[in-house]
């Protein structure tokens, strides 16, 4: 049961790797000029985008959380609004954090806008996945001890990868190096894309290692 | 086979006739480049202008040096060396410079040489001057009558024919700078009366000179220019570059376009203005001549000329540097100089003209050359390092911080001991091996060592001492070390490592220190140390936002479950057992009460609790713009320069009177009732102290009076604030001997908490009184809603509040640089510079954010000591590590960088400004220390 749940679990991350390294290498065959340092935000949207359809589709395949009982179309059509209205309030949060950082409030809003929707494409959209627009769900998921099946682990070590990354990339920003990647938000964003991909990598490491330990409550 | 060549060629040992007659420096401080050659000199510096294009004038730019500070820059024109950095601190008090420069040798070749202007000159060359008047260059806000003082003379001086060398050293602008900034409107009229002081001096120079036969020099320099916010000492374009110009009938009048002006270094004054005047270049000089100034002499002359300055500098390498032969400056030199031989050998056989002067040119370029890669070398060889010492400071500052370290498990125990065995040690054999050994490497070194070395020249019973102190200290750590390796169970008992395992706080707080230590060996992040810390405080926010969510949702949630008794949710007993212990107590003391009101209540402390973390976070961002500092974004406009400017005056007055009535009703709510009466009284005198020095308006009077110094309005708030301080410390004293009553320590350290808050709000410039407030807001919303509810323990409560006076340092608007000292809260109520309040005053008003934050952290801790009687010793012991920390890995990163490109310009007023911090977090350690005492001593009573 457990090793095979792992392997689905590996092999989603894998297809979301995969996508992740596509968008850099797709895009420049259709667009010309493309790259991602020098046109940054059409990388961002492509991202954002490319890592929306794949986690979506995965989700409908794999059904990480499968349910009892059957839900009508209409519950469906709401829980769908709720979730967009959930990841609008998340984008706006990050943003919101990221100027409280200290990125310009009026300048280059577009810039910070799109690095906070490709933080929340990493980390909320990856939640509302999983979860669904719950939040007592998500705060038993991120509070301790309150993982109840691998998907609840993967989930806690990507978001808190991603997040990191995104911290760390920050880190680079005063050096006066003058290279092209120094500019906001390029290598926040990149560093929230490899603490991503470093997350999507090893949770089903760390998972697979500490198989003997975790032992989940059911519900 | 130098002598040969040159023996039979000239009689080189004697020093060349002068080319100058008289000449006058008029030194202008603070004159940056483009008041003369920019768009302000074209429009408030006719004359000059006139000169520069189209007169007979050779104009530069002059490339100072950092620290662009006053003293060491008037060395550097007048010995060509590059002076140290601790000249910083010689500025305030200059001793007499007794290194070979120029105004020696003119003296020495018998120039009568008369000066005006800042008195640091007087200082430095105090014997120098037949004639002289000194003005003090520390009171800033006076900038008409230091330049009045010193143009007063010129008349006189310049019918006068019995002196050679007129040093003229105006101060007015640098002060407007400091006062107002390079944008000013004062600044063009002040340009204007330098330009008709110059007019005055070059007609009168001319009208004298058809007597003699010499033409006279008049040269226009100025020591440092000014940032965008109008002070000065660092190292941005604005502060290194200043114009130079040399005005003399001797130069050819320039005909074709202007061209740039060419960059030389400020220290090519001295040995150009040596040549200039027929004296022998100064011993230390690294300048080179500026060769457009001897052109118009003939070729011979030139080569003779740059021959003089490349043998100085080759010398200078050879008493500098052991390898000098291999340097390839030298190997150029003596290329030179042999070409140079044959030159002469050519001329005196009468050659051919035009071979002779293109082989001339080549021998010219050929010493150009040399002399560029010399000074460069030199430059660079200059900066010698007394390593002795600087080890002996490194090994004692390690051990310090390694016994800190080592102490940490038995001090942050219970009992909060922190005990230094001495006296086992102290009598051990390797304590006495040590001292013998310290004391023979001692003798071996300075014996041996050829250069001056601090160290060696103190007295051999402080050496003794300092030896000793090292062994000692050694031995403790020794003793400690092998203590806990028989121990190793000690650090179990330590209640924080053993009961719970580290929470997130735990990890970014011990991260943040070893990262922003690490962070300090990079020169930008030196630079933007602010944004580290901004970084920090920020993540701390959320962390903290984070452990209030936990707090108050997981309680609430194990609080459900417990009472419904459905399936447990966390098989963590502990964490169960934590929250019962947490929920049961406060429902009990609610069910005596109304249930509604007591929820209703509890839920708004909950809310609070929620929105503290963002409401901060919102207050540091808020003033975080209002001063752009550091360096790669200072010149970011920023809210501090929209207040500052005239035409937001009225904004201005509104802040300012907002931000003293904020602190006002956030201050007196701890106080008593008379220091209530004197904090408003004080906070008003603030308010009229700025008006009365033209920084505010008061409402009902628009017209603007005429601008006092304030003195009066400043000392009725220093009464306030030194009555204040004392109606505290009595308080003090009165817990301390008398009663040891808790309450009365905590009304006192309040007390004297808000006098000096008092102090910083008439220190600090009026833009800057909303981070005074922000400041108080913060602590109360921290204390109320976070510390107290969450119960910190006394270790991150302390470096939380050492984060957030770090942050709060740089939101005040100061960085790594000396420019943004401001030392004109040195002079607040003081009539002209006395030394030891106006360093005081600087010192407090530039720390005060650090500083207030450990008050405060002393007042928490105190009002703690109910719950946690080792609070304050915990808390002594973790404000004393946490700032040692970073010192000592700076200490031992400058140590290893110091051949660093920026050592001079990033890391050395960084370590000055480590210095002083320490200096402070040991005087607050000590009060800590000494409001600790009181406890102990009861308990052995």
């Amino acid at each position: 049961m457990k090793d095979t749940e792992i392997k689905r679990l590996l092999s989603a991350h894998i297809v979301s790797v995969l996508s992740i390294i596509l968008t850099t290498i797709v895009p420049p065959l259709f667009l010309e000029n493309f790259s991602v340092l020098g046109t940054h935000l059409i990388w961002l949207c492509i991202c954002s985008i490319c890592v929306t359809t794949v986690n979506i589709i995965l989700y409908i395949i794999l059904k990480p959380n499968p349910s009892s009982k059957r839900i009508s179309f209409a519950h469906k059509v709401t829980k769908f609004l709720k979730c967009c209205v959930f990841f609008f309030i998340s984008c706006i949060l990050f943003h919101g954090i990221i100027v409280l950082y200290g990125a310009p409030l009026i300048e280059s809003v577009l810039e910070t806008f799109l690095f906070a929707v490709l933080l929340s494409t990493f980390t909320t959209l990856h939640c509302l996945c999983m979860l669904g627009p719950n939040i007592q769900a998500w705060i038993r998921v991120f509070s301790k001890n309150g993982a109840m099946s691998i998907w609840d682990n993967s989930l806690q070590i990507t978001t808190m990868c991603s997040i990191v990354g995104a911290w760390l990339g920050a880190f680079p920003i005063p050096l006066d190096w003058d290279r092209p990647w120094q500019i906001w938000p390029i290598s926040c964003s990149l560093g929230a894309t490899f603490g991503y991909v470093a997350g999507l990598i090893i949770a089903p490491l760390w998972i697979y290692w500490n198989r003997k330990q975790l032992t989940y409550k059911s519900r | 086979m130098f002598t040969f060549i040159l023996g039979v060629t000239s009689n080189w040992t004697k020093i060349p006739s002068p080319l100058f007659k008289k000449a006058v420096i008029v030194l202008i401080d603070a004159l940056r480049d483009d008041f003369v050659f920019g768009s302000q000199g074209k429009q408030f510096m006719p004359y000059t202008t006139q000169l520069v294009e189209k007169g007979t004038c050779h104009s530069f730019i002059a490339e100072a040096k950092p620290p662009t500070v006053t003293m060491p820059r008037i060395k550097a024109l007048m010995t060509g060396s590059i002076p140290g950095f601790i000249d910083v601190i010689m500025n305030l008090n200059s001793p007499a410079l007794l290194e070979d420069n120029l105004i020696w040798q003119a003296k020495t070749a018998g120039k009568r040489i008369i000066f005006y202007g800042d008195d640091t000159w007087v200082k430095l060359f105090p014997k120098h001057f037949v004639e002289y008047d000194g003005t003090t260059s520390f009171f800033v806000s006076d900038y008409t009558e230091v330049d009045d003082n010193v143009t007063r003379h010129l008349d006189s001086v310049l019918k006068r024919e019995d002196w050679d060398l007129l040093i003229l050293h105006y101060l007015g602008l640098d002060h407007i700078g400091h006062l107002t900034g390079p944008n000013s409107p004062l600044v063009g009229p002040k340009l204007y009366e330098m330009d008709n002081i110059l007019k005055k001096i070059h007609t009168s120079l001319l009208s004298k000179e058809e007597e003699s036969s010499l033409p006279n020099l008049l040269i226009v320099c100025g020591d440092h220019g000014m940032s965008e916010t109008g002070s000065h000492g660092g190292s941005s374009e604005e502060e290194v570059q200043t114009p130079l110009l040399f005005i003399s009938s001797a130069f050819e009048k320039r005909n074709g376009p202007l061209k740039q002006p060419e960059l030389v270094q400020q220290t090519d004054l001295a040995a150009t203005l040596a040549i200039g005047l027929g004296l022998p270049i100064s011993r230390n000089s690294v300048g080179n001549i500026i060769l457009s100034i001897i052109e118009g002499k003939t070729m011979r002359e030139q080569l003779r000329f740059l021959h003089l300055n490349g043998f100085q500098l080759s010398r200078l390498l050879q008493e500098n540097m052991p390898t000098y032969e291999k340097d390839p400056g030298f190997e150029h030199f003596k290329i030179a100089e042999k070409s140079h031989g044959n030159w002469i050998k050519l001329y005196l056989e009468g050659n051919n003209s035009e071979v002779l002067l293109n082989l001339g040119k080549k021998v010219l370029k050929q010493y150009l050359e040399a002399l560029k890669i010399l000074s460069s070398s030199l430059s660079k060889q200059v900066a010698q390092y007394d390593m002795y010492s600087m080890t002996v400071g490194t090994v004692i500052v390690l051990e310090v911080l390694l016994l800190l370290l080592l102490s940490m498990p038995k001090a942050l125990s219970s009992r909060a001991e922190f005990e230094v065995p001495l006296s086992p040690p102290l009598f051990s054999l390797l304590f006495y091996l040590m001292c013998l050994m310290l004391c023979a490497v001692h003798v071996i070194v300075c014996t041996s060592a050829e250069s001056l070395c601090y160290f060696c020249s103190i007295s051999w019973l402080m050496a003794v001492g300092v030896m000793m102190l090292i062994s000692a200290l050694m031995c403790v750590i020794l003793s400690a070390f092998g203590k806990m390796l028989e121990n190793p169970k000690l650090p179990a008992k330590n209640p924080a490592v053993s009961n719970s395992s580290w929470s997130e706080l735990d990890v970014l707080m011990l991260a943040g220190t070893v990262g922003h230590a690490v962070s300090l060996g990079a020169s930008s992040f030196v630079e933007e140390e602010h944004q580290t810390w901004y970084f920090l405080i920020n993540t701390l926010c959320l962390a903290l936002c984070q452990e209030i969510c936990r707090h108050y949702f997981l309680v609430k949630e194990c609080d459900l479950q417990l009472s419904t008794a459905v399936k447990q949710n966390f098989d963590d007993i502990e964490e169960t057992a934590q929250c019962r212990n947490v929920d049961i107590p406060s429902c009990d003391s609610k069910l005596g009460k109304v249930t509604s009101s007591g929820e209703f209540l509890k839920g708004s402390e909950k809310w609070m609790g929620l929105a503290s973390p963002w409401i901060i976070l919102i207050c540091c961002r808020l003033l975080r713009s209002l001063n752009q500092t550091g360096v790669q974004w200072a010149h970011r406009p920023d809210f501090g320069h929209w207040l500052t400017s005239s035409e937001h005056k009225a904004v201005l007055s509104l802040l300012v009177a907002i931000s003293l009535v904020m602190i006002f009703i956030l201050v007196q709510r701890r106080c008593s009732l008379v220091s209530k009466i004197a904090m408003a009284l004080g906070l008003l005198g603030v308010y009229s102290y700025r008006a009365a020095i033209g920084n505010v308006v008061f409402p009902w009077q628009q017209d603007s009076k005429d601008i006092s110094k304030g003195i009066i309005e400043a000392r009725f708030v220093y009464v306030f604030v030194l009555g204040i301080i004392f109606t505290g410390t009595k308080d003090l004293l009165k817990s301390q001997v008398i009663s040891a009553d808790c309450k009365t320590k905590s009304i006192g350290l309040w007390e004297v908490y808000s006098g000096l808050v008092l102090l910083a709000a008439l220190l600090f410039r009026p833009h800057n009184l909303p981070v005074l407030v922000f400041c108080l807001l913060i602590q109360m919303i921290m204390t109320r809603c976070i510390w107290k509810p969450l119960q910190f323990d006394a270790a991150q409560i302390t470096i939380m509040h050492y984060w957030f006076g770090q942050a709060f340092f740089y939101f005040q608007g100061n960085s790594n640089s000396i420019a943004s000292v401001d030392i004109s809260a040195g002079f607040v109520g003081l009539d002209n510079y006395v030394e030891i309040p106006a360093i005081f005053l600087t010192g407090f008003a530039t720390y005060a954010g650090p500083l207030l934050w450990a008050i405060h952290l002393l007042c928490y801790l105190s009002s703690e000591v109910s719950r946690n009687s080792a609070a304050m010793g915990h808390g002594c012991f973790c404000y004393a590590l946490i700032c040692s920390v970073p010192v000592t890995v700076y200490i031992i990163l400058v140590t290893g960088l110091r051949y660093h490109l920026f050592i001079w310009s990033v890391f050395s007023p960084k370590l000055l400004y480590e210095g002083v911090r320490v200096f402070i977090s040991a005087a607050v350690c000590m009060f800590f220390t000494a409001m600790d005492q009181n406890p102990s001593q009861k308990i052995h009573d």
